[in-house]
């Protein structure tokens, strides 16, 4: 049976608390083990298929894959056949018959993910597809919440900047309504998509108003590479409007943490005082990217048939039978 | 349901504790844990340097009750832990994957100590051979031990126990229940038939 995880929506609230109580267990192995590397998934095949520029996603799953002993090959598709003209679809296939168990795809296409996921056997993650979804990071971020504030019922979360091409805040949007926190979305009505009204999200265009009131503030960076148009007038503008400044950071309660998914500009969206600050969780995030990315790998491929995910065809949330106490 | 069995330990997974028959009740279980703190102490010279790891869950309530009764005995403390085996299994790819369960090991560690693994029902000896696997990865004790509550016989590996709590010889369509009142509100050792259509492993 195929399972995948191409979407947050794929999580049920029971699935995702899964996920982050085995990221929680295997970061508690990193840091106990004298060998840091677990026997799970030997003898499994993990691809990470990157269309796209990545450094920290693409290591981050490298690692996590080869912490749980499954092989792991690279493609990126600078210097690959893709550049000769090679189909998505060609290149999904060429992958399989080599024997993958998972695939990890990075594309710039929105939906990439779930067309791969009609064409191969084995599993697929997305790990970020063009302006849709990356939700190993909602579910990174969300681990990284429950880490530092002991929970995520109940909790407000605001997401700061470019929600229009942001596929960051669309999972993390879906994963915490499902876990039960309050989004509020903030940025300038140019950089929010059409349709933002029928996410589970409040939208403000305040930013000042907002902070106080926040358990989290999650900056996003701004995409210029994404952007044709003017979406604001200038980088100064934007930044006086939308930046997290000092003078913002001293407006939030004591103990709101700040987050970005990263790669961040410094000065644009998050000045350097507030992310080298002692609120900002941006290292902490990168560390737990391994050990959730872990938790999915070993709870998608490490049994028989998946604990957690939904099937590509029905993108619906048919759930794997749990046959054991 | 896959049709591939679980190990008929836990009492959720395979018979009907209700129709099963009692091999120990609460104050022989008591007894038989009682004998073996003694058991421990004697061939430990005392309990020095002995960590008692206990295997999630049930293993890790007897460990607990374990080091209780040697304190009760001896005064002395013996530090205790956790350890989860789930990622060492080798049948991780019959059935969809399991949550995991705590690992935790004492401030001491184990380099150099005398580990008692413990757990409730010794039967095919793979928890055992998994519990093995993880320890090295953990560090390098002086010395590892088993010590298990029941001992069911079935072994497919080279394993036996240190220190056995009762031996019950069963068949493979007899299924082995480990009541202990944290997890099941009883003490209580049941020996029942395995569903229809189950076999134990």
């Amino acid at each position: 049976m195929k399972r995948h995880l191409l979407s947050a929506a794929d999580l049920s609230r029971d699935d995702a608390l899964l996920v982050l109580d085995t990221a929680e267990e295997l970061a508690a192995v990193a840091e106990r083990a004298t060998v840091k590397k677990l026997p799970t998934l030997r003898g499994r095949t993990v691809v990470n298929l990157f269309f796209e520029d990545s450094t920290r996603t693409r290591t981050s799953f490298e690692l996590a894959a080869k912490r749980l002993s499954a092989d792991v090959i690279n493609f990126s598709a600078k210097g690959s056949s893709v550049s000769k003209g090679e189909t998505l679809k060609d290149t999904a296939l060429t992958l399989e018959a080599m024997g993958s168990d998972a695939v990890v795809i990075r594309h710039s296409w929105s939906g990439a993910p779930v067309n791969l996921a009609r064409w191969v056997r084995g599993s697929v993650i997305n790990a970020g597809d063009g302006t849709h979804e990356h939700p190993t990071q909602a579910l990174l971020d969300a681990f990284t919440m429950r880490q530092r504030l002991g929970r995520l019922e109940g909790l407000r979360v605001t997401i700061v900047g470019d929600v229009l091409h942001s596929r960051v805040a669309r999972s993390n949007v879906l994963l915490l309504h499902t876990l039960g926190a309050e989004v509020t979305l903030v940025a300038p009505p140019t950089l929010l998509p059409v349709g933002v009204e029928a996410w589970p999200a409040e939208v403000s265009y305040d930013l000042d108003a907002v902070l106080p009131k926040s358990d989290v503030v999650m900056m996003l960076r701004v995409q210029r590479e994404r952007m044709g148009a003017a979406y604001f007038p200038s980088p100064r503008e934007y930044s006086r409007r939308y930046g997290l400044d000092v003078r913002r950071a001293a407006a939030l309660k004591d103990d709101t943490i700040v987050m970005h998914p990263g790669p961040m500009v410094r000065g644009m969206e998050i000045a350097p005082e507030v992310a080298d600050g002692p609120r900002s969780t941006i290292v902490a995030q990168v560390a737990n990217g391994v050990s959730v990315r872990m938790a999915v790998l070993y709870l998608l491929l490490g049994g028989s048939e998946p604990a957690i995910g939904a099937s590509a065809h029905t993108g619906d949330h048919d759930r794997t039978e749990r046959t054991d106490a | 349901m896959t049709a591939v069995p679980d190990r008929p330990k836990r009492p959720d997974s395979s018979g009907d504790p209700a129709t099963a028959r009692p091999v120990l009740t609460a104050p022989e279980l008591a007894r038989v844990v009682d004998r073996m703190a003694h058991e421990l102490l004697e061939k430990t010279g005392g309990g020095a340097d002995v960590v008692l790891l206990g295997i999630p869950t049930r293993g890790a309530s007897l460990a607990r009750r374990l080091a209780a009764r040697i304190t009760a005995f001896e005064g002395v403390g013996i530090p205790i832990g956790s350890l989860d085996i789930t990622l060492y299994r080798d049948d991780l790819r019959l059935k969809s994957p399991r949550a995991l369960e705590p690992t935790a090991l004492p401030p001491g560690g184990i380099d150099g100590k005398l580990v008692v693994l413990v757990d409730d029902v010794l039967f095919s000896g793979r928890t055992v051979r998994a519990a093995l696997d993880a320890l090295a990865d953990l560090g390098r004790p002086r010395a590892v031990q088993l010590a298990v509550l029941v001992d069911r016989g079935h072994r497919e590996l080279p394993i036996r126990a240190d220190y056995v709590g009762k031996n019950i010889p069963t068949s493979l369509r007899e299924s082995v229940h480990v009541q202990l009142t944290e997890h099941d509100g009883q003490d209580a050792v049941l020996l029942g038939s395995a569903e229809a259509g189950r076999e134990g492993r």
